[in-house]
């Protein structure tokens, strides 16, 4: 029989494995942790298990159709989605969108901002051992979901905006809906930081526990609500406007300290600001107006021009058959999504489908930076590290 | 407007000045900056867009491999950097030949080029001379073949 040979003063270690199917790995993450002990010594994560090839399926569909693609790709956030890749199609083309459609698409970016938020918040916190603030969370986050119901007739899978636009009309009402939502969840944010922000056992698991310096962060491409609670203050919306968010007045929270806690007072502020935002949103979205650009043979016309006219019909059945073909040429758009930078690369060859789709997920960038921030600490904070990053396995697989 | 068009022609006079090989060609669309760079010197010209005072591109977004394929040189890898200190961005391209798809690798450089480069490998079969640890990420460690190439069918083979 052989025998094992330690050496002498060496210690053991173990080598655990993870998920995927762990329920606090938020989805098909797996972690092959190798512990001495109680010590994480080296923190390997495994991905791809929802990998659906989404980038190789947008090559075989119109630029039109690959929007439902995008759905599925941050499902906690599936407008982000939506606004990055319409925005970078549309700047391949050179569209110019009307300012409502525009204020639109910021108030309802920014309410999925809120919802994803309350989707981390919750979650980190049950992962934690709080139950209230997941229950809480959630509550606010149906409210959201039922808005986007009204708007958009999905509550998840919107497919609302469109190139050159929205899909729809707003229905009657919208706004006093999101008014009397408004009116409310200001105070619940403060109800969710009565329960955390000077809970004993709250600050025991996050103060101090993953901490990601500067360097590191910027080093790895982090990007988001971490890179900015290791105290970078890079934020898209700010440093490259899109979508007319130079005319709101915002601020960009960042915390200095690089841990757990740092990065969940940025997110809670966060949610402070996305709320400023939607307020003004609200006063300035103009009550009627074009929601879509006029782009004969890119842009569907209206239904009622479908209906009554002979070029809208023809341009109707056109881009819903063959769809449009935009100059050749590739651009690279980011915009601010909930979890950080979201980037396409959207790459035409003058035909009518994308000859190449990349995305640049933030969840993927910034998972990378996990490992980082687990090593040499106990295994009980692996959990609270893997929360802290917030990410979607649906946008890191892709 | 102006400021912001000279500031462009001034980052890329400030790689020409460097070394006028780096850069190979110069594109403009739709407002982003490409700078093709020739495959021996990209190791070099991203040691100087990391390091210089004045470009400090530190944070790297993203690697985009595209397969041209059949054009020859079959392969070009994008590199979209982003300077935090001058609020800039640029591409940086390499072409690659499709009988030889490899290319240095940016990870000592940037860290964070570590999953993109293994991502691009696994996806689409380009090797990262000096990666710390080139395996495939999204699928499987026993998949064969590499599914964004273009000869690629979407189906899969059956």
């Amino acid at each position: 029989m052989a025998t094992i040979e330690t050496p002498a003063g060496a210690s053991q270690t173990m080598v655990l494995n993870m998920g995927p199917q762990h329920p606090s790995t938020h989805g098909v993450l797996r972690i092959v942790l190798e512990l001495d002990g109680e010590i994480v010594i080296s923190a390997r994560p495994h991905i791809g298990y929802l990998h659906t090839g989404i980038e190789k399926n947008c090559e075989n569909k119109t630029y039109s159709q690959a929007i439902t693609l995008t759905d599925r790709l941050d499902y906690l956030a599936p407008l982000s989605n939506n606004l990055c890749y319409c925005l970078a199609v549309e700047r391949l083309i050179g569209l110019e969108i009307p300012k409502r459609a525009q204020y639109i698409r910021v108030l309802l970016t920014e309410l999925t901002r809120v919802a994803s938020h309350l989707v981390w918040l919750g979650t980190h916190a049950i992962d934690l051992g709080a139950m209230t603030v997941f229950l809480y969370c959630f509550r606010e986050r149906e409210e959201i979901m039922r808005i986007f119901e009204l708007v958009s007739g999905q509550r998840m899978m919107t497919s609302y905006f469109r190139i050159g636009g929205l899909a729809l009309e707003p229905p009657p009402g919208w706004l006093e809906r999101i008014a009397r939502f408004m009116d409310t969840f200001p105070s619940h944010v403060d109800e969710y930081e009565t329960l955390l922000t000077q809970n004993r056992i709250w600050l025991a698991r996050t103060k101090g526990v993953g901490v990601l310096s500067r360097e590191d962060a910027i080093a790895l491409g982090v990007s988001g609500p971490t890179l900015r609670g290791s105290g970078v203050a890079y934020d898209v919306r700010k440093m490259f406007p899109y979508s007319s968010y130079e005319e709101f007045d915002f601020n960009v929270p960042v915390e200095t300290a690089g841990d757990c806690y740092a990065r969940y007072l940025v997110r809670v502020a966060e949610i402070r600001e996305s709320i400023k935002i939607i307020l003004q949103a609200m006063k300035i979205v103009p009550a009627a107006g074009p929601i879509r650009t006029e782009a004969p043979g890119i842009v569907p016309p209206s239904r009622e021009e479908m209906k009554t006219s002979i070029e809208g019909l023809i341009y109707h059945f056109k881009i819903f058959t063959e769809g449009f073909a935009p100059p050749p040429g590739e651009v690279y758009q980011c915009i601010e999504s909930p979890r950080g930078e979201l980037g396409f690369f959207v790459a035409s060859d003058g035909s009518a489908k994308p000859y190449r789709v990349k995305v640049r997920a933030p969840s993927f960038v910034n998972l990378q930076a996990v490992s980082k921030l687990v090593e040499g600490r106990l295994i009980a904070d692996v959990v609270a590290c893997i929360g802290t990053t917030d990410i979607v396995l649906g946008e890191v697989d892709r | 407007m102006d400021t912001a068009e000279s500031q462009k022609d001034s980052f890329i006079q400030r790689l020409q000045e460097w070394d006028a090989q780096a850069v190979a060609e110069v594109i403009e669309f739709r407002g982003e900056t490409t700078v093709v760079v020739p495959r021996e010197h990209l190791r070099r010209a991203a040691e100087f867009l990391v390091n210089d005072r004045a470009l400090q591109f530190t944070f790297l977004s993203d690697i985009t491999a595209v397969d041209k394929f059949p054009i020859e040189p079959r392969f070009e890898l994008n590199y979209h950097l982003l300077s935090l200190e001058y609020r800039k961005r640029i591409r940086l391209k390499v072409r690659i030949p499709g009988d030889d798809p490899q290319v240095q690798s940016v990870t000592p450089i940037w860290p964070a080029a570590n999953w993109h480069e293994r991502e691009a490998f696994d996806l689409m079969g380009i090797r990262f001379e000096g990666h710390p640890d080139l395996t495939r990420i999204l699928m499987p460690d026993d998949w064969e073949g590499y599914p964004l190439r273009k000869d690629y069918p979407v189906e899969g083979y059956r």
